[in-house]
């Protein structure tokens, strides 16, 4: 129900900067061939706001592609969009070589794209396993089920017949990851793993991604917590109030550059913000 | 002699209450649709009924489940049309549509079938057959096939809603749509599947009142969705078995007030209703008090 009324965006909203072009590939990425998923030139509006200013990305398999920035930078609906919950303005999104920018979220789930959403989203009337039998629903073929579920997080087995509302946090997180994975996809998108956990909880989520690559799933994450995304990034896209800021190698960019990409200082100045 | 005959009578009729009662309740707990057209589908679904015997002369018995069938289709063309049309505009929408959807039934069962009411297998032996436990309390055999029936169709749907893929995606979909959605559940086909099951189980109940009693163009609305409603209330909304219970207090209450006084039948079925509502509103079996 998105009203287009007169003067579609604000003036003012640090629209300054024009969109960007399609991001350049670093050398090294092409290797592995065609991006497995492509965003090109996305905008996305939430009503008459301009959540996303013509953002473009390609996400090569085998990566840990991270997208980084503030509060209402527009990672999440990025995220959202590629999933299919949100529909762009205008743009595209590529999936396997295939405009998918009008497909439905559900056979988008079902061809590969599984996303972990942001507040884990778990079903609360229906037990662990429960949850994770619904994940495997419209499940395409591979590795994951259940049971490598179970070895991936051991406490799981054991609780498996309670209701997931009295489970902590961490362990929420842990089963919309396992309800996520078990569809076996191709792109798994991670939206703010972090979010209202113990770092040492993050810690022990994150632990598990190496398990997750693997298993030949490419990752595309949002995440707040920049050291963290840096620990774990084979590639990074840095967003502000629906720009890309900056983009890069973790081993490209320097600390600086993603302080003032994250906070939106300009060369040169402010450099203290953070 | 006379109280312990009524008590029995009520308890049977409370499991006719419960059929009518829990599409009504699977609705509402799934896709949040309040289908003020309820009553009038178990009316169609008699009707069917009517005519299926006529073209085929089949037994009554056997007409139930290709009139359930039948019901269970339009349930899903429906839910995928009108009523998901409806709810895309918003929850209170579905009021206006599904009472617009009575109306219109009503109005054009009247228009083909005369406002006369009817009766399915009229003559039928096994109808009017019953068995006495002692001199005063008699029992239709009808009532009880009812009562076990309304007992395996909610034990069924227990079942089906518990362990089948489909019946998982239902609680699913009813507990965080999008996350559904994100699994790979179509919710709109989710959505069908569950008010197929409705308008199959109020279809049972539609059928067998029009054995028990008559069906006419208008009892839609002016007793069943009325019942079932009270039957939901009193029960607890989004429980199952919550609605068998409901229907049994509601059955009971009605046969004991006729008891009293036949015309406080319903008076004392609504008395009860609102009592629940006054001192326990989330219903007789909801642990919480949920939406």
């Amino acid at each position: 129900m998105t009203s287009n009324l007169p003067g579609g965006q604000p003036p003012g909203m640090g629209s300054s900067r024009p969109p960007s072009p399609p991001a350049p590939v670093p050398p090294g990425r092409q290797e592995s061939g065609a991006p497995l998923l492509e965003v090109r030139d996305l905008v996305v509006h939430h009503g008459q706001l301009r959540a996303l200013s013509g953002i473009s990305l390609a996400v090569y398999p085998g990566e840990v592609y991270a997208l980084i920035g503030a509060n209402g930078a527009g990672k999440s609906t990025l995220l959202r969009t590629i999933s299919g919950l949100h529909h762009p303005t205008s743009g595209s999104v590529t999936y396997d070589g295939k405009n998918v920018t009008g497909v439905r979220p559900d056979k988008r789930a079902a061809s590969g794209i599984v996303m972990v959403p942001e507040g884990r989203r778990l079903f609360p009337s229906l037990t662990l396993e429960e949850n994770l039998k619904v994940g495997m629903s419209f499940a395409r073929k591979g590795p994951w089920n259940i049971a490598r579920i179970y070895e991936l997080f051991p406490w799981m087995k054991e609780r498996r017949g309670q209701k997931t509302a009295q489970m902590s946090g961490g362990e929420q997180q842990s089963v919309a990851i396992g309800r996520a994975l078990v569809a076996n996809p191709r792109v798994l998108l991670l939206d703010e793993l972090s979010l209202g956990l113990a770092p040492v909880i993050v810690q022990r989520i994150y632990a598990t991604l190496p398990q997750v690559l693997e298993s030949g799933i490419t990752v595309l994450l949002v995440e707040q917590d920049v050291s963290q995304a840096l620990r774990v990034a084979t590639h990074l896209q840095c967003l502000l109030e629906g720009h890309t800021t900056l983009e890069g190698t973790p081993a490209e960019v320097t600390r600086e550059q993603v302080e003032a990409a994250y906070f939106g200082a300009t060369d040169g100045s402010n450099h203290g913000l953070g | 002699m006379a109280w312990v005959n009524a008590i029995i009578q009520g308890l049977l009729t409370g499991g006719l209450y419960a059929l009518f009662a829990c599409g009504l309740s699977l609705m509402f707990g799934v896709m949040k649709v309040i289908n003020l057209a309820h009553g009038d589908l178990a009316v169609v679904a008699g009707y069917i009924g009517v005519g299926v015997i006529a073209i085929t002369h089949m037994p009554v018995l056997w007409s139930i489940p290709v009139v359930v069938v039948l019901m269970a289709i339009i349930g899903y063309v429906l839910q995928r049309s009108l009523i998901q049309g409806a709810l895309s505009r918003g929850e209170l929408t579905t009021l206006i549509v599904t009472f617009g959807l009575s109306i219109v039934i009503e109005n054009g069962l009247q228009q083909f079938f005369t406002a006369n009411s009817r009766g399915l297998g009229v003559g039928d032996s096994f109808i009017t057959a019953s068995f006495s436990i002692g001199s005063q309390i008699t029992i239709a055999w009808l009532n009880v096939i009812i009562f076990a029936l309304a007992v395996v169709v909610l034990l069924g749907l227990q079942q089906y809603l518990s362990h089948s893929k489909y019946g998982r995606l239902i609680r699913a979909v009813a507990d965080d749509r999008e996350a559904a959605q994100l699994s790979g559940a179509n919710y709109r086909h989710v959505f069908g599947i569950a008010a197929a099951i409705a308008f199959g189980t109020v279809a049972i109940a539609g059928m067998f009142q029009g054995m028990i009693t008559t069906i006419s163009p208008t009892l839609g609305t002016e007793t069943i969705l009325l019942f079932a409603f009270a039957a939901v209330v009193i029960g607890g909304l989004g429980s199952l078995w919550g609605t068998l219970l409901g229907g049994v207090v509601l059955g009971v209450a009605q046969a004991i007030g006729a008891q009293i006084n036949p015309s406080w039948e319903q008076l004392a079925g609504y008395a009860v209703f609102l009592a629940v509502l006054v001192i326990r509103p989330q219903g007789l079996t909801s642990r919480g008090a949920q939406a």
